[in-house]
């Protein structure tokens, strides 16, 4: 945890941090239950333990671990797991735009140190709590009190569910787990007929073209999915997509 | 996969958690989001992890399931019927894995 900056004293010790992290406090348990499940999917997927404990650690990010394991477990080679997971990853692209609102005039060092650990949750909570940029003297202690304890109630259940996974018998199939809980992440992505349709191409695709060498289902999939997903937006009228700018 | 292969997959993962994470933070002077991006998110996060999931629940060494005493069809039905009543991930990842348990361990599917 760096020191701030903007402040003396350890940065633990302002306000704004214990106020970030008991903000985290109410989702922290679904955090620590979904690294729980992650960690045993993980060590149920065939991948060695060091290894699966270096992806926690590191990667950080739990559907891109859940989606890379099928294909890790499968022999895809590394560009098919890394274009998936870039894709799965996409919409940390569009937070960082928003953190930059907030975090654009600290040093870059700082600002990329930061954005490592922001978390979906984390962009939720502190848009909640700063609609507006407040100073950085009280947004950067806020955004580390709840990146702190979204890690803690992260990598602490994955730790214990990796451990808990290798002696659990391979017989119960939880490796099934990170299908459903990629499953629930994708039903809450279907909000109208356009996503329907997209993801009915993306399956179809997927499963029709599993004989292709080297995984190549899944980026054909994205591919047929992505395609169809862009001419419904060009041939619906516009007034059914929200606009970004109508300022 | 050797463990080498494996270090270089979970690196390459990594990165890109830090380069999708700090993407718009990273240049020094700000830069306006294409519409391609705007869109491609829209569907792409959908469709891989749709990719991903559809083989996984349907298909048993690459052929369609032909059997009816496969636990993943009740799990996903479970989920799916919880997810439709409740709106809560984390609920319908627990009905899925409850209904395969119990049908795998209860009744040796």
């Amino acid at each position: 945890m760096p020191d701030n900056p903007l402040a003396p004293g350890p940065i633990w010790r302002e306000p704004e941090f214990a106020r970030g992290a008991r903000d985290m406090t109410g989702t922290a348990l679904g955090i620590a239950a979904w690294a729980l499940l992650t960690g045993i999917a993980m060590a149920k997927s065939g991948l060695a333990l060091p290894l699966a404990i270096l992806m926690s650690l590191i990667v950080f990010a739990g559907s891109a671990q859940l989606a890379a394991l099928p294909l890790l477990a499968g022999g895809a080679p590394l560009w098919v797991i890394w274009a998936t997971a870039l894709c799965v990853n996409l919409r940390f692209v569009i937070f960082s735009a928003g953190w930059r609102r907030y975090f654009g005039a600290l040093p870059r060092g700082q600002r990329m140190r930061m954005s490592y650990f922001a978390a979906d949750l984390n962009y939720v909570l502190f848009l909640r709590r700063f609609p507006e940029p407040p100073p950085v003297a009280r947004s950067v202690p806020y955004f580390w009190g709840g990146v702190a304890l979204n890690w803690i109630a992260w990598q602490v259940p994955s730790m214990a569910g990796l451990l808990l996974g290798e002696r659990i018998p391979p017989e119960w199939g939880l490796g099934f787990a990170g299908t459903l809980a990629l499953l629930a992440l994708t039903y809450s992505l279907l909000t109208d007929r356009a996503t329907w349709i997209a993801a009915g191409v993306a399956g179809a695709a997927a499963v029709a073209a599993y004989a292709l060498p080297l995984k190549l289902n899944i980026l054909v999939a994205i591919a047929a999915s992505v395609a169809i997903g862009l001419v419904i937006d060009h041939t619906t009228t516009r007034a059914v997509q929200p606009e970004e700018d109508l300022t | 996969m050797t463990m080498v292969e494996g270090v270089i997959a979970v690196l390459g993962l990594a990165l890109i958690t830090i380069v999708t994470r700090g993407f718009f933070l990273f240049p020094e002077r700000e830069l306006p989001m294409p519409a391609w991006l705007q869109q491609g998110l829209r569907y792409a996060p959908l469709a891989a992890l749709v990719a991903v999931v559809a083989p996984e629940i349907v298909l048993t060494q690459g052929r369609l399931i032909d059997t009816w005493t496969d636990a993943r069809l009740p799990a996903v039905a479970a989920a799916t019927a919880y997810f439709y009543w409740r709106r809560d991930i984390l609920g319908t990842i627990l009905a899925g894995t409850s209904v395969l348990l119990v049908l795998k361990l209860g009744l040796g599917w």
